[in-house]
């Protein structure tokens, strides 16, 4: 007698000899689509996917894959204006995710284990000058090493970092975090002249045998503006006065400053001025809302206790007072004299009103085009002048570390490209992950875990950190909150909801295939789809 | 409800699997090993929520018995559309008789494996609500009051759509049938009939009785698994939304029948011995409009002169369940 299943007495066939795919019209598929943060991402982070690895716990990986194209979790996890988290979807059904937090969690574990980087690439016997070595010269010289290349980094300054150790204040940055991720990137046979200005670019490059060059001196000099003032006036510009922090004495300001401008600059300046004891009162001629700098930075800022005065403009400095005049906005929106006038204690005025590029190394070679005061560059980031790249702030862009360390990966692929005769194409960008694709009642109503703070007193009176970190239970949920949007995160959510089995899961990390022997084409699985990885699309043929 | 709570956050509990759980932890459907107890090359419509949830439960039911599991088919869909003669798609022991008489077939199947001493061996009874609560009904009331050892599930579509999309006594007020056409004064179903059958079974005082839908599968599994510790008359009622006889999108069977809770229209709760001892609150509420608008069988409500006055009727339905059973976990079940 033949073997029969338990109880089963009569042969039947099954039905599996129907092939139900016959009755199809349209066919699911898999897609991949490009995440909204991974889409603002000044530095081309794949955010959604190393966001996947952190959900897991599996914190290494994650910060394998945010060091493919960014080599400063920490300092990002700290000072990037996370345009990411602007942009992501979560924040329409509860608040968005907190990449920033989980970013500098991973950037600090990967200092604490000691995390390295490893150059695979053959050596290409090439060789190239970076000059700068700021976030965006930096991001370069790492980028071009994991390339093959040997790379030589110049800087006028005696210790590398650029604006991210003269321009951002220590209680937003602490050095030895700069410090940690800097020395990653000479640990990886970055050369560095410090100290040693480039003011004769075709000298510098024969002297050290380079076949390129990417220029990256960012804008270190104060904008001088005129502002009528006594002989005895004491005015410093916001660049100076920062830079100033990191020298040995710091510079003298007094107890009564005003600060005169609206970005980021002018805050940085302000709150480093409270934190050497003094009152800063921030003068700006438009409203808060026109301010350019960071809303967070702005609201940290008045809860620290420095004053603002929105509408105003100073006319006249003298010794130990102000003249400002009060504003108005016409019907454009432009501020216009009222005439109204009122002075203002004040022993140092800190100009923070925009930030010109030295560009005398430059000067006076053929092919380099400057206008506005930056340098002009194509779509591949070279100058008029082969085989000389520039980027960050001395080339035309928004002036963030995150958008200069997003140039010096983006010059990197292309010097690459030049040095072995090819040309460097980005890869198409896919299509944007919408948020109407989601189905979010898949997902678990979650807050945003806030960073502990520390109390405003406390901090106004230190160079502490401000915003300190998460702990490690704190990072795991909120890299669970992450959406996944337009890319499977494996819930099995399709496998589940076909009413025909035609759904094959194929194991961790390897996703699902869809059987079109008996795919009937529902389309349910691409609706209940929670993060839009699934669609719908016509049959061949 | 008494399932563990689970919350990790990306998907919580809500999605079929999770990645970051253990595999103990996860639904029977997202095994890759599972039963697939109804098989694929079944002839049922695209997008059927009756194939749906037999497969969600008898899964299930096979996992909760090791495999000693006999079903009953009574007639209709289900039956139809997985035994075309000479194929099955069933893959476990299974037996149909006849349209009204699944319950009582059951009840003999459950006596022959007691004689024999088999009571490892489970039944599971199972029909459409046509052969549940008309066609069946004195049986399945018999099969109650015995307390016979049978877990009867009805997948409820809310018709007779083999048929041809006939009312049943579970078809809803307002909706249009073969048999109640949207015409005259008071177009669709009539308001005032059907039955309740969960209530009935639990007047009974049958020992488990629960709801659910194919929009919540570790919901049903856990009501599967819970039905199954269980010895004596047990009764299952699953909304299945049927794309054909409700003039819904075929891609929308499992979000129609999410909506039918949401609203509050089809209420989800447990109750033993005759006591309900749970309800699956709301989340997301709803008002009805949301779930009657993208099915055609409702279509006249938003278009005939009768429209507004049915459609609050429809509402009123709603906030009654909400109130009797605390749908919005303020009151509690009452």
């Amino acid at each position: 007698m033949m073997e029969k299943p338990f109880a089963i007495t009569l042969d039947a066939g099954s039905s599996r000899a129907n092939h139900t795919g016959s009755w199809r019209n349209e066919r699911p598929g898999y897609v991949r689509n490009l995440p909204p943060c991974n889409a603002a991402c000044p530095a081309a982070e794949d955010v959604q996917g190393w966001l996947f690895h952190a959900e897991g716990g599996d914190y290494e990986a994650a910060w394998r894959a945010i060091v493919r194209d960014n080599p400063f979790p920490a300092v990002m996890g700290r000072v990037c204006y996370h345009p990411c988290e602007t942009a992501c979807h979560r924040g329409h059904l509860d608040e968005a995710v907190g990449i920033n937090a989980v970013e500098r969690f991973l950037g600090d574990l990967a200092i604490e284990r000691g995390w390295g980087i490893p150059v695979e690439a053959p050596a290409s016997g090439r060789s190239v000058l970076v000059v700068g070595a700021g976030p965006s010269g930096l991001s370069a010289a790492y980028h071009l090493r994991l390339l093959g290349h040997a790379v030589e980094v110049r800087d006028a300054a005696p210790a590398a970092g650029g604006m991210m150790r003269y321009g951002i204040p220590r209680y937003r940055l602490p050095r030895p975090v700069l410090d940690a991720e800097i020395a990653r990137i000479g640990a990886m046979g970055v050369r560095f002249a410090l100290g040693r200005s480039v003011t004769d670019l075709a000298a510098a490059m024969a002297e050290g045998g380079h076949d390129a060059a990417f220029l990256a001196v960012g804008a270190g000099v104060g904008r001088k503006a005129h502002v009528p003032a006594g002989a005895a006036a004491r005015i410093i510009d916001a660049v100076s006065f920062l830079h100033g922090m990191e020298d040995d004495e710091p510079p003298r300001i007094g107890r009564r400053v005003v600060v005169y401008g609206g970005g980021d600059t002018a805050v940085d300046a302000a709150r480093t001025a409270r934190r050497m004891g003094a009152e800063p009162v921030i003068v700006y001629r438009r409203t808060r809302q026109r301010m350019p700098a960071h809303d967070a930075e702005v609201e940290e800022a008045l809860e620290e206790g420095i004053l603002a005065r929105w509408l105003s403009t100073i006319t006249q400095v003298e010794a130990g007072e102000v003249t400002v005049e009060r504003m108005e906005l016409d019907a454009e929106g432009f501020p216009q004299p009222t005439g109204e006038t009122e002075t203002l204690a004040a022993d140092t005025v800190i100009l923070a009103l925009g930030q010109d590029c030295d560009l005398a190394l430059v000067e006076g070679l053929d092919g380099i085009e400057v206008e506005d005061g930056v340098v002009s560059v194509g779509p591949d980031m070279m100058t008029g002048r082969a085989g000389i790249f520039a980027g960050g702030d001395m080339v035309p862009a928004e002036r963030t570390v995150t958008t200069a360390v997003g140039h010096g990966r983006s010059a990197a692929r292309h010097v690459d490209a030049w040095l072995r005769g090819t040309a460097h194409a980005p890869a198409a960008r896919p299509p944007a992950a919408g948020f109407d694709a989601l189905e979010t009642w898949y997902y678990e109503d979650a807050p945003h875990a806030m960073r502990p703070r520390l109390e405003a007193a406390r901090r106004a009176s230190t160079f502490d950190e401000v915003v300190s970190g998460l702990d490690e239970t704190t990072a795991l949920y909120e890299a669970r909150r992450c959406l996944s949007c337009g890319n499977c995160f494996e819930c099995d959510n399709c496998y589940g909801v076909c009413p025909d089995n035609a759904i094959v899961k194929l194991g961790p990390g390897r996703g699902y295939r869809i059987d079109l022997d008996f795919c009937k084409g529902c389309g349910i699985c691409v609706q209940e789809c929670p993060c839009g990885a699934m669609a719908m699309g016509p049959e061949p043929g | 409800m008494g399932t563990q709570e689970i919350r990790y956050f990306q998907v919580g509990s809500h999605a079929v699997g999770n990645r970051l759980l253990d595999p103990g932890q996860r639904t029977v459907q997202s095994d890759p090993e599972r039963a697939n107890a109804l098989t694929c090359g079944h002839r049922a419509c695209q997008g059927c929520g009756e194939a749906l949830g037999a497969r969600y439960v008898v899964d299930a039911a096979l996992r909760a018995t090791a495999g000693r599991l006999v079903a009953v088919n009574a007639t209709g869909c289900l039956e139809v559309f997985s035994t075309p003669y000479p194929e099955t798609s069933w893959q476990l022991p299974w037996l149909h008789s006849l349209f009204g008489n699944a319950p009582a077939v059951a009840t003999g199947v459950a006596a022959a494996l007691r004689a024999q001493g088999r009571e490892d061996v489970r039944v599971l009874a199972q029909g459409g609500d046509g052969g549940t609560v008309d066609i069946g009904f004195g049986c399945l009331s018999g099969m109650f009051e015995r307390d016979d050892d049978v877990l009867y599930v009805c997948y409820d579509n809310q018709g007779y759509m083999n048929t041809g999309v006939q009312r049943s006594g579970a078809t809803p007020p307002g909706a249009r049938t073969a048999t109640t056409e949207a015409v005259g004064d008071a177009p669709g179903a009539p308001f005032g009939q059907g039955k309740d059958v969960p209530r009935i079974a639990m007047a009974h005082g049958v020992r488990y009785v629960a709801t659910a839908t194919v929009a919540d599968l570790r919901d049903l599994e856990a009501k599967v698994e819970r039905a199954m510790e269980v010895r004596g008359a047990r009764y299952l009622h699953v909304l299945v939304p049927c794309p054909l006889g409700w003039g819904s999108p075929a891609a929308l069977t499992v979000r129609i029948a999410r909506l039918a809770t949401q609203t509050g229209l089809f209420p989800v709760y447990e109750a033993r011995d005759g006591e309900v001892t749970g309800v699956t609150t709301i989340r997301r509420p709803a008002p009805v409009e949301e779930y009657l608008r993208p099915q055609k069988r409702f279509a006249h409500l938003f278009s005939h002169p009768s429209g507004p006055a049915a459609l609050a009727r429809i509402q009123e339905a709603a906030d009654r369940n909400i109130r009797r059973y605390g749908l919005l976990g303020d009151g509690g079940p009452s």
